[in-house]
This record gives C-alpha cells, sequence and structure tokens, in this order.
C-alpha cells in the first residue's frame, strides 16, 4: 500500500524497480519453457515446416535449365523464336560446349527429363545426343594428332594450357561455380590447374573448354588433371581459336606446336555446329524445341502452376491447354465436390451416432465406442478391399438383391469403381473422425437444456432444433474440418474404389510423385489444394468462427 | 568407352574378382524387391544360395513400386540405404536419365555364359538402358474365364475389343501404355506402324476412340492383383494382367481361367544399383548382381514363378515347377508356341511420350 | 392460506407411485393436492423422491401407476411442452447459444407471439428481476445470481400459472441464497402463481413456503404450514429432519389426560405429550427442541418430572449460548438459551437439573 502511494517507480524489496524485477523474473520462466518445448518445436520446425517449404519451393524452382545450360540460355536471349526459324550458330556452338560437359556429369538426361514434360521427345533428343557429341571432336581430335603428335597428349596439353606467367584463376573460379551449379557438388577442392592469362587470352575458348575438362577431371573424377587426356570438345574449341588467334606472337610453352596447328588448320574438316546437331537429330532445327527452352530458361517458373490449372505457357503468352489434356480443374473441382458429399454423409450418418453415444449410460456407450473406433484397428487397405466384396456386381450386396428379386441378375447394380464406391467406403473409414468431436461436444450439452426447452412449451423437435443442434454445431464444425481436409487428401481409397469417375487431385499427385517423377507439378498441385484448404479454413472462420470449433 | 571396356574385359578375366574383393565388400545388404511371390522366387533361387555361399545378410524390402520415388528423395537427401533394387526397365532408364543408377558394364560385371558367349550377347536385346542389368522377361497378356466366354473362346487380342461376342466386363489397366497400341492394332494399324501412329496426334486420338468404344465395359486396374481377382469372383469375363499373376490364377488356384497370349507385351525387369553407394557396398552389389544374373541362377528362379529367364542360355535349362511339378517351359510368355504374336515394350518411345500420352489418357478416362 | 381441500385443488397427485426398475418404487402412494397460489415445497435427503415428483409433475418422468391432475385435467398423457408449466433448473439451464433476452423470448416465439408482444413482454419479466439492462449478453458473462434471475424470468415470461422449481438456489453462496429467497417469495406472491418447490435446505422451506411436505423414503412424511412442522412434528424423522432436536429413547409407562409417563431406558421418568403412542409398553422416541429446555429451576413448573444432567460443552455464539449436555446416558443431548444477562453461563462438568412444559415433549414412533 505504501509502495503504491509513493512517487517515482515502485521498487523491490532490494531496491531494483519492480517492473525490472518482473521482468527478469517472468523472462527467466520464459526461457526455461523455450527450453523445454525447443526440441519440439525444432522436430516441427523440421518435419513439418520445412517440407511444406519445400514443396512450396519445388513448385517454381526451375534452376535447372540456365544451370545445365548457362551459355546457350545467354545466346538464346537473342533469339526470336517468332520468326520460324531456329536459332543461329552462337547458340548451337554454346549448346555443343554445355552439353558436351552436361553429357560428361550425366546431367544431360536430367535436362531432357524436365523439359520432355513440357514438350514431348526432348527427352530422347538429349539423351542420345549426349552419346553422339563426342564424334564431333573425334575428327578434330585425329587430324591434329597428325600435324603433332603431342597435341594427342595429356601432359602436352596440360604444361601448354598451364603456360607462363600470371594465371588466370578468375577462368577456373567461374567454371567451378558453373560446375557447381549444374551438379550441386561441393567445388572447393584445388583443381591443381590454371591456365594462364596469356593462354587464356590467345585461345579464349580452348582455355575455356580445357579448365572445364580439369575441373571435371579433378572434382568428379578425383583424378590428376595432367594425366588424363582432354576431351574432345577440346580439339573443337581448340580449332575454333585457331581460327582467328594470332599465334604468331606467342610465345609460352607449345607456342611451336600451336603454330603447326593454325598452319594446318586447313587440314581441319570443319563442320559448323548447326549442321552436326542436325545430323544427331532434325529435332535440333526445330524451332519448337527452343522456344521450350527459352521459355523454361528463367530460374523460376510459374509453368507447373499453369499446368496445375489447365494452362500452358506458349510464345504469345498464356493460353488454355488443348481440351484433350485438360484434367486438373475437373479432378480439383470433383474432389472438393466429393469430399463435400463424404463430410455431408459423415454428418448425417455420424450425428445420430454420437448422440447415441452421448446419451447412454457410461459403460455401454464405451462398448458402442470400440465400435466406433474398430474401423482405426484394421488396415486401411483391408477395409477398402472389403468394401469391394461388399459392393462389386458379384459381390455380397448384390448377391442379396438377387436373391430378393429386387435385382434381375443380368442388371445387378454397379456399386463400386465409381462415385458411389469411393464416398461409401471413404465415408465408412472417416466417420470415426466426424463421430469423436461429436461426441466429445455432446458429452458436454447437458439434458436439462432439452427439459428446459420442453418445458418452455418447444416440441421435441424445436427443442433439438433450437436448442441442442445449436450447441452441437462446434462439433460438427470441428469434425466436417477434420473429415473434409482428410477426405481431399485421401488416394489410396479413390484409387482401389474409385474407377474413373471417382479418382481425386491426389491420385494424380500420387502419380506425379512416384511414376512420372515430375514432382514439380505435383508439388504445384499439392500447393494449390493447401491453399484451397486455407482459403476454406479463412471462409469457415469468417462464416461459422474458428472458436466455435471444439474437439471436445 | 570402347577402351575402357576392354582394359576391363582383361582384368575380369585376368583376375578371379570375387576372391580379390571380398575383403573389401560389406557384409550386410539390402536387396529390395516386389514383394509376394516374385520376392520369393528370388530368395529361393538368389539370395539363400548367395548368402550361403559368402555369408552376407541380405535384408528384403519391398518396395520396387515406389522404388524411383524413394531413391530420388534417398538421393537428394543423401542418405542411400539400398545396395539393389529390382526394377521394370522403364524405371531403369528413368533412374539411369535421372543419375540415380550406376552404369554397368555387362560384360566387365556379368558372368559369361558357360559356353563362354560374353554376357553382352547372351543378353543380347535385353539390355536396355546402361544401368538395367535384367532377370526376367514378363508379358502384360490377357487372361479369360473359361465359363463365361461360350462355344468360341477369345483368341485374338482384337477379342477384347469385341462386346458383342464376347459380352461382360473387361479388366484394362488404369494406364496409356499397352492399351493404346492394342487399340491402335485392333483399329487397323499394322504392328510395325503401331508407334509410328502413336506418336501424332491422329494417332493418339484414333486409340483413345477405339478404347472408347469398350470403356464403359471396363473396370480399371492399377494393381497386378486386381485382375485375377476379378477373374475369380466372375466380375471380369477378361483381363489383362502380369502372365506370372494368371500362371498362379489357372495352376495354382485351378480357377476357370486360360490365357490369351495374342499380342501379349512382353517387358523385362531386372536389377539396377543405385548410385552414391560407398566402395564396398558398391563392390558387394556388383558381385551379387554377377551372382544372381548368371545362367543357372536365372533358370533356376523359373522354378518358383512363370517368368522367362532374360539370358538366352537359360532356356534350355528351365525346368519343372518346384512344388506342383509341371513343366514351366510351356508358361513361359517366351515359349514359341506363346510368342506367335508379340510386342516388345517401346522403352524409347515411351520414355518420350509418357507424360503426354499419359496425360490425355487420364483425361479420356475422366471424361 | 390456501383451501387445502381436495376438490378445486389446482394441482393434484392421486395414488401415484413411480418405479424405474420394476423391482423397487421411487415413489411409494403420493397424494397431494395444492389450492391456486400456493408456494409448496417439497422437503427431503436425496433420494427421498421429491424431484421425482417434480420431474412426474412437469412431464419428463411419468407415473409407474396413479393420477396428475392439472386444474382438474389428468396430464398423465400430455407431453411436457403442452403442459404450460414454468420450471426453474438447478444449474439454470440457461441456453448459452443465446442472449438473455433470446432466452426469454423462447418459450413466447414456440408459442408463435408476435414480435412487439414478445419484446414487451421480455421487457416486463426482465424488469419483473430487476434485469432489465442485461437483456443482450450472454448467460456465460454474468454471476450465479444473476443467471438464476433470468432463469427465473424465463419460467415467468410466458404466464405459466404453475412454476416448479429444482433447487434453484442449490449453487449460490449463503447471502446471496437468502437475498434470492426473500425476491422468488415476492415475485411469486406478487402474481400469484403457484410454486412447487423442491429443496434438501430446511431453512429455505421454512421461510418460503405456504406448506411444507418432508419427503422421505418415497413418502409424505409431514405436509404442513412450516411452524407447525417445526412446532408439532408428527414423527420422529420429521422431528430430527426439520431443526435441531433432542432424542431420548424409553417406554411409554401410561397415558392420561392428554399426558403420557414415559421411562427413560436408565429408569427416569419424564413427562410428554402422546402422540404416536396409543398404549402403555410401547417404544417411543421422545422429542424436545433445544430452546424448550429449561434448568433454571425457579422457572420450572411445579411438579414436573426433571432430570440430572451434566455439562459437556458450553459454546458462545453470540446472541445465544449452545450447551452439549450428558442426559440418561445421550451426551448429545444439546440446549439453547438465549444471551439475556439473568442467564447462567454454564461450565462443563457442572451438575444440573433439566425440565420442560409437558407440550415441548413429544412422545413419537420409535
Amino acid at each position: 500500500m505504501s509502495d503504491a502511494t509513493q512517487d517515482g517507480p515502485v521498487l523491490a524489496a532490494d531496491g531494483t524497480p519492480l517492473k525490472r524485477s518482473l521482468a527478469r523474473a517472468l523472462r527467466m520462466q520464459k526461457l526455461r519453457a523455450l527450453a523445454l518445448i525447443a526440441p519440439l518445436l525444432l522436430f516441427v520446425l523440421l518435419t513439418f515446416i520445412a517440407p511444406i517449404a519445400d514443396m512450396l519451393f519445388r513448385s517454381v524452382e526451375n534452376q535447372i535449365v540456365s544451370a545445365t545450360m548457362p551459355a546457350t540460355v545467354r545466346e538464346l536471349s537473342d533469339w526470336d523464336g517468332t520468326t520460324g526459324n531456329p536459332p543461329g550458330e552462337e547458340v548451337f556452338k554454346a549448346l555443343y560446349f554445355d552439353l558436351f560437359l552436361a553429357a560428361e556429369a550425366k546431367e544431360h538426361t536430367k535436362l531432357g527429363t524436365r523439359l520432355n514434360y513440357e514438350k514431348t521427345g526432348v527427352s530422347s533428343l538429349f539423351r542420345s545426343s549426349g552419346r553422339k557429341l563426342d564424334d564431333l571432336g573425334k575428327d578434330y581430335q585425329k587430324a591434329f594428332k597428325k600435324i603433332d603428335k603431342q597435341l594427342d597428349e595429356g601432359e602436352f596439353w596440360y604444361t601448354m594450357m598451364t603456360g607462363s606467367g600470371p594465371a588466370s584463376d578468375a577462368l577456373v573460379t567461374a567454371r567451378k561455380a558453373r560446375f557447381g551449379d549444374m551438379t550441386d557438388e561441393s567445388t572447393k577442392a584445388d583443381i591443381g590447374f590454371a591456365p594462364s592469362q596469356a593462354i587464356t587470352d590467345l585461345l579464349p575458348l580452348t582455355a575455356l573448354a580445357y579448365t572445364d575438362f580439369a575441373v571435371f577431371t579433378a572434382i568428379a573424377d578425383g583424378d590428376t588433371v595432367a594425366e588424363e587426356d582432354p576431351w574432345e570438345a577440346v580439339y573443337v574449341a581448340l580449332a575454333e581459336d585457331l581460327a582467328t588467334a594470332d599465334v604468331a606472337a606467342y610465345t609460352g610453352p607449345g607456342a611451336d606446336v600451336l603454330q603447326a596447328a593454325q598452319a594446318g588448320l586447313d587440314t581441319i574438316p570443319v563442320t559448323s555446329y548447326t549442321a552436326f546437331f542436325e545430323d544427331i537429330d532434325k529435332d535440333w532445327l526445330d524451332p519448337e524445341v527452343w522456344e521450350t527452352v527459352k521459355m523454361y530458361s528463367p530460374k523460376y517458373t510459374n509453368g507447373y502452376f499453369l499446368n496445375a490449372v489447365d494452362l500452358q505457357k506458349s510464345p504469345d503468352g498464356i493460353e488454355p491447354r488443348p481440351e484433350n489434356q485438360q484434367i486438373y480443374m475437373k479432378l480439383f473441382k470433383r474432389t472438393m465436390f466429393m469430399s463435400l458429399v463424404i463430410t455431408g454423409s459423415c454428418i448425417l450418418l455420424g450425428y445420430p451416432v454420437a448422440w447415441i453415444l452421448a446419451n447412454l449410460p457410461m459403460r455401454t456407450a464405451n462398448l458402442l465406442m470400440i465400435l466406433v473406433l474398430l474401423p482405426f484397428w484394421t488396415s486401411l487397405l483391408v477395409r477398402t478391399s472389403a468394401w469391394k466384396v461388399m459392393l462389386q456386381q458379384q459381390g455380397v450386396i448384390n448377391d442379396v438383391l438377387v436373391w430378393l428379386g429386387l435385382v434381375a441378375d443380368d442388371a445387378r447394380l454397379v456399386m463400386i469403381n465409381n462415385q458411389f464406391g469411393t464416398i461409401v467406403a471413404m465415408t465408412h473409414i472417416l466417420l470415426p473422425f466426424m463421430i469423436l468431436p461429436l461426441y466429445s461436444v455432446m458429452q458436454t450439452i447437458p439434458p436439462t437444456y432439452l427439459r428446459a426447452a420442453k418445458s418452455l412449451g418447444a416440441t421435441n423437435w424445436t427443442a433439438f432444433w433450437r436448442v441442442y443442434f445449436p450447441q452441437s454445431v462446434p462439433g460438427i464444425g470441428a469434425g466436417s474440418i477434420l473429415v473434409f481436409i482428410l477426405s481431399i487428401g485421401y488416394y489410396i481409397t479413390p484409387e482401389i474404389v474409385g474407377g474413373t469417375t471417382g479418382t481425386f487431385i491426389s491420385n494424380r499427385i500420387a502419380y506425379h510423385i512416384s511414376s512420372s517423377l515430375n514432382w514439380g507439378l505435383a508439388a504445384a498441385l499439392g500447393t494449390i489444394l493447401l491453399g484451397v484448404v486455407l482459403l476454406l479454413y479463412y471462409v469457415y472462420d469468417k462464416i461459422v468462427g474458428i472458436d466455435n470449433v471444439k474437439l471436445g | 568407352m570402347k577402351l575402357k571396356t576392354l582394359t576391363a574385359l582383361v582384368a575380369t578375366t585376368a583376375i578371379c574378382a570375387p576372391m580379390a574383393f571380398a575383403a573389401d565388400m560389406a557384409d550386410e545388404m539390402t536387396i529390395v524387391s516386389w514383394g509376394g511371390a516374385y520376392s520369393k522366387s528370388q530368395l529361393k533361387a538368389y539370395h539363400e544360395p548367395y548368402m550361403e555361399k559368402t555369408g552376407v545378410k541380405i535384408i528384403n524390402d519391398e518396395s520396387s513400386a515406389e522404388a524411383v520415388a524413394k531413391l530420388r528423395a534417398m538421393n537428394e537427401a543423401g542418405n542411400v540405404t539400398w545396395d539393389v533394387v529390382d526394377v521394370v526397365a522403364s524405371d531403369a532408364l528413368r533412374l539411369c536419365d535421372e543419375g540415380l543408377a550406376m552404369e554397368i558394364d555387362p560384360d566387365e560385371h556379368l558372368a559369361a555364359a558357360p559356353d563362354g558367349t560374353s554376357a553382352e550377347d547372351d543378353f543380347g536385346d535385353m539390355l536396355v538402358g546402361d544401368c538395367f542389368i535384367p532377370q526376367i522377361v514378363y508379358s502384360t497378356t490377357f487372361g479369360y474365364r473359361t465359363d463365361l466366354v461360350g462355344d468360341t473362346p477369345p483368341d485374338d487380342i482384337c477379342d477384347v475389343f469385341d462386346l458383342e461376342a464376347y459380352p461382360g466386363k473387361r479388366s484394362l489397366e488404369k494406364r496409356a501404355i499397352n492399351n493404346m497400341e492394342w487399340a491402335l492394332l485392333c483399329d487397323g494399324v499394322a504392328k510395325e506402324d503401331v508407334y509410328d501412329v502413336l506418336g501424332t496426334e491422329e494417332g493418339q486420338e484414333k486409340a483413345l476412340a477405339k478404347l472408347d468404344t469398350i470403356k464403359d465395359s471396363v473396370i480399371w486396374w492399377s494393381a497386378g492383383a486386381d485382375t485375377p481377382q476379378l477373374l475369380a469372383d466372375g466380375e471380369v469375363v477378361m483381363g489383362s494382367t502380369y502372365n506370372g499373376r494368371l500362371f498362379s490364377v489357372i495352376e495354382e488356384q485351378n480357377q476357370p481361367v486360360a490365357m490369351l497370349w495374342d499380342a501379349q507385351v512382353f517387358d523385362l525387369d531386372g536389377w539396377i544399383i543405385p548410385t552414391g553407394l560407398s566402395p564396398e557396398r558398391q563392390a558387394r552389389a556388383l558381385d551379387y548382381i554377377m551372382f544372381a544374373t548368371d545362367t543357372q541362377r536365372l533358370a533356376d528362379q523359373a522354378k518358383y514363378i512363370s517368368y522367362g529367364p532374360a539370358r538366352a542360355s537359360s532356356a534350355p535349362l528351365v525346368g519343372q515347377h518346384a512344388e506342383l511339378g509341371i513343366d514351366m517351359a510351356p508358361h513361359m510368355p517366351t515359349d514359341p508356341n506363346n510368342a506367335k504374336n508379340t510386342f516388345l515394350y517401346n522403352y524409347e518411345f515411351w520414355a518420350d511420350y509418357r507424360d503426354d500420352i499419359e496425360a490425355k489418357f487420364q483425361a479420356w478416362l475422366a471424361k | 392460506m390456501a383451501d387445502v381441500s381436495s376438490d378445486g385443488a389446482f394441482v393434484e397427485f392421486e395414488r401415484v407411485q413411480k418405479s424405474y426398475d420394476g423391482e423397487n418404487l421411487v415413489v411409494k402412494d403420493l397424494n397431494l393436492a395444492l389450492p391456486k397460489g400456493e408456494f409448496l415445497t417439497m422437503l427431503g435427503p436425496s433420494g427421498s423422491g421429491k424431484t421425482t415428483c417434480l420431474m412426474m409433475l412437469a412431464g419428463f418422468e411419468t407415473a409407474t401407476h396413479g393420477d396428475i391432475r392439472l386444474d382438474g385435467v389428468s396430464i398423465n398423457n400430455i407431453p411436457p411442452h403442452k403442459r404450460g408449466i414454468g420450471m426453474v433448473f438447478q444449474n439454470y439451464a440457461l441456453f448459452p447459444h443465446m442472449t438473455v433476452a433470446e432466452n426469454l423470448s423462447f418459450p413466447l416465439e414456440v408459442r408463435k407471439m408476435g414480435k412487439s408482444e414478445r419484446e414487451e413482454k421480455v421487457k416486463r419479466a426482465l424488469d419483473m428481476v430487476q434485469m432489465g439492462a442485461f437483456g443482450g449478453r450472454r448467460p456465460a458473462q454474468m454471476s450465479g445470481g444473476q443467471q438464476q434471475r433470468i432463469a427465473l424470468a424465463r419460467a415467468l415470461v410466458f404466464e405459466a400459472e404453475l412454476v416448479l422449481m429444482d433447487e434453484p438456489l442449490g449453487a449460490l453462496d449463503k447471502q446471496l441464497r437468502e437475498h434470492m429467497q426473500f425476491e422468488i417469495k415476492r415475485i411469486a406472491d406478487n402474481l400469484g402463481i403457484t410454486v412447487v418447490y423442491v429443496t434438501h435446505d430446511q431453512t429455505e422451506a421454512l421461510t418460503m413456503s405456504d406448506r411444507v411436505a418432508v419427503f422421505d423414503d418415497g413418502r409424505i412424511q409431514q405436509l404442513a404450514p412450516p411452524d407447525k412442522l417445526y412446532e408439532e412434528p408428527e414423527n420422529s424423522f420429521v422431528a430430527q429432519f426439520i431443526g435441531e432436536n433432542n432424542t431420548l429413547e424409553g417406554t411409554v409407562k401410561e397415558i392420561a389426560n392428554g399426558k403420557a409417563l414415559v421411562e427413560l431406558d436408565d429408569g427416569e421418568l419424564i413427562d410428554c405429550k402422546p402422540i404416536n403412542v396409543s398404549k402403555p409398553g410401547e417404544r417411543t422416541r421422545v422429542s424436545i427442541r433445544p430452546e424448550r429446555v429449561e434448568y433454571n429451576k425457579e422457572r420450572l413448573q411445579e411438579g414436573v418430572h426433571t432430570l440430572k444432567a451434566e455439562v459437556m460443552e458450553f459454546i458462545y455464539m453470540g446472541d445465544i449460548f449452545r450447551t452439549r449436555l450428558k442426559v440418561a446416558g445421550n451426551d448429545e443431548f444439546v440446549i439453547k438459551t438465549r444471551n439475556a444477562p439473568d442467564v447462567e453461563r454454564l461450565t462443563p462438568g457442572q451438575q444440573i437439573e433439566i425440565g420442560w412444559l409437558p407440550e415441548d415433549c413429544r412422545a413419537l414412533d420409535a
């Protein structure tokens, strides 16, 4: 009392301001509490938040194109696809060197698979081209060998490219980074090679190709650069460089060999890159292939999302997919619709059951509760298969109906492999998720409310509808949210009993995850599904109020 | 490439490889397969003798159905726990393209045939892709209820599309592959043109239009066990599935079912070794594959399941079923009587067109 | 005072029996008649059947046998909502999802009353319980006492002539309870409604009721106005149950001139008023109220029998002294004396003699 009347801040017994004292005490408490939940928090972050974040990221991530073919993508930016002509020689030149390194690192097929999602045939285009890339360099190599045998020796190449004078570390760093981008490998290790600045200036493309070779040899293969023979691509680069290089002025190691090589350049069968690729596969000259590459060259793409809503990118902007490929919007709508129907039938079936449970004596209620929970104790597959046995045309229900004479033997009802079968089986599986929250909410509603309502003049129905039902709504809300969210993500049951009309969007997601490996599309579909759930949750909160949801 | 092969060949013939490497190999391995009767046949024919011979402990995992996705996830996580994985050839191609399976040189890592034929020649055309070592040839073909098809049992693939002669439901796999080929074949496209036609927009429309004629009478399956069950229950009069499944319905369960071998589609199943294994585990996996794919071992597997060995040299060694005591040769999809009209799964084609055609097929299904 | 005769009774139970299990009767042969405007309390220990009676009257339980009549009409087969009986529950049973005004409006709505009329009646009912400002609140936002008032208002708003109250004040603290007792009584009197009130609190029963029906073992043990119930209990259960009471056990020696001579078990003799005894030799339980015991010899009548007593304990309670005595082997014998200047304060161990007027000492059933 006396503390409160004095001027200035209230002091604790030791003279520190009471506020600070309190804050310190609370902080200690908070820290201790935080330390206690830290493992849990970490667990949730790692197992729950991280995968979702990863999924969101995958649905837009598209670094593979620019990481595998950086130079090609750069050159391609000037190309105008609307002319209907394939890109120029520069693009094919960049493609050759990009693809060569990618093929050595076995990355070109990954890129092919990725682009095949957008343009059919790219997969085999990349795979078969990867095998034939060596052919171009082989002829050059032979010709150079004829000019000087040393040009076929790894050691000589190493000496020549190392050169003398200051080294061009920048080139090594740049090529390491490019290799690291493509393979996700760590490129910290020293590769034991750096081209001299002089040779880099003299033979820029060769230095680049040789550095790529050196980076790959040292990092991916773990070999010594000096002991390995250079790739065919290096000879292609050398021929390219020698055509214009001023070798006469060069004095570094191997200058004489280079001069000889330049002199003998006319013995080398020069082929254009374009012609080379055309020879491998005519599709390389197809502007549509290049259009696809260009369209998907940015590091992030909305392509997966567009695909997930039956749209596609085209040179003229975003347009709907051809009608015979539109499926996802239909499946989204169907998933929503069927989930609502399943939720509705769960309410219809679960409400009376929960009501009976809540109004029975404890002992009987517990016994019945075991029956409700029984489905949880049997395997999902067994339950679903049991429905197959029940509902199929030669199944139990049809047999009984035929036996009773209600259905003709040749007109047995189709109750499975369609929406009906899916709804029945999923309602059965998800029913406990409706009953449990309903039951626990109903248990808290005292029977006196009904009596009070009746004593006030309400009929049984009015008493139920105006008094009991509104109080059980939180249970319906909780049950519905559970059932709805569970059912829109379900895929095993629809897969087994859904036939063609009862499958959900999740079945497509599962397909893209495990069969087509199009994880980007699967992630986009999953993200949209997540968004829809959150949106519905928001709408539910606005209309019903989320504090009106009670699990017990 | 060629040079490397040559030196490797020299190396294998020169050194007794298993002995030399034994100390450097892991003594435990996880082998992934399909489960069920198939895994059992592998256990009997491969795992048990191998464990006996080497003392290695083999752990069975039955995840082959999700192997591709799981391997990719493991690889991204940097922790590959599988040593040898049994996959179908198309999955092996994907894994190879994705860099998830290591390249295996058959002549370096596989045993030659008893008569000295090199492994590469002995396997011949079965070697598809650079990472895949085939084990068996299986086929996807039709079985029908002998009691529900009247007096003239179907003997032509096009009987599947003939609702008048054979009314009733059929079961087909819920995917485009195989169904599209059969549809085109029965729509008058010559066998050698099927893939050319299927590569075009019009061809795909054509195949789907043919399938449309029976769409209402089709139950679509997604698990290999579905069709045998549907046939046994009398839910369908005919249905496609793997020939081994039909063998067990006919011979083991004695159901009134018979095979329609016409236009069966051969496919291959075999081994891959994941990339990213430690040298010891990789050496062990290679050693296992060399053992498990030799001529005798492949022939042994046919004692337990009616799939044909992938090696030419194994065929003459195929004997009788281990439990039923019947000759297995007539039940092999590769038996000349059964293989009068066959397809081989076109891996190149489907690697390119699968995403595209599958999308159209699923859109068609959902219509 | 109300008319107690069976004819023209407003509420009537006739030979009503109730059994839940077919083996035991919870209510045994209940006969009860209430005139219009009476405030009747059913008092009894838990399990005595009083709440069952109330529930049968409300229609939530059906009588196994017998007839319940309301205003001369048998209501056995009329469902609760058509009986038009107002009811206040122990836990108020206010609908939590409705505001106070909606709660009150509910019985009017189900009676299809117009909106303006409803609002008018709700306002009047709220004003009656002095809760006019609380119409927009939810039950959960109010105190127990406020909820109690609303529950009362809701039971009255549709102008029921009969209101049943099932331990309505059980959840309130003592002070509030006493205040509400007065309040309920006042409103009931003002409106002239008939009230059947169930409680196990005898003070409540005594202070509020016109008549009290004491229940035990499925029967009405005594039905009487509060003063009669206290002063003239008809059997030893009622004597024990209502107020504080001293019991002495003994045998009737003789009955003469409206007086009974009872020989206590230790041989001493006392004079009593015979109530449930008829002939000598019967065992009896003698009941004396603590405040009727006298130990000041000067105030005792000439010639009455007195008993020796030893003071065990003396408790000062402000307005009264409460003294525990040992009398005839019973050491739970309590006497109460007014705190007055001329009253002697007894000390433990003191030997005294006690006596009383024979009319105050009632010889009841054993």
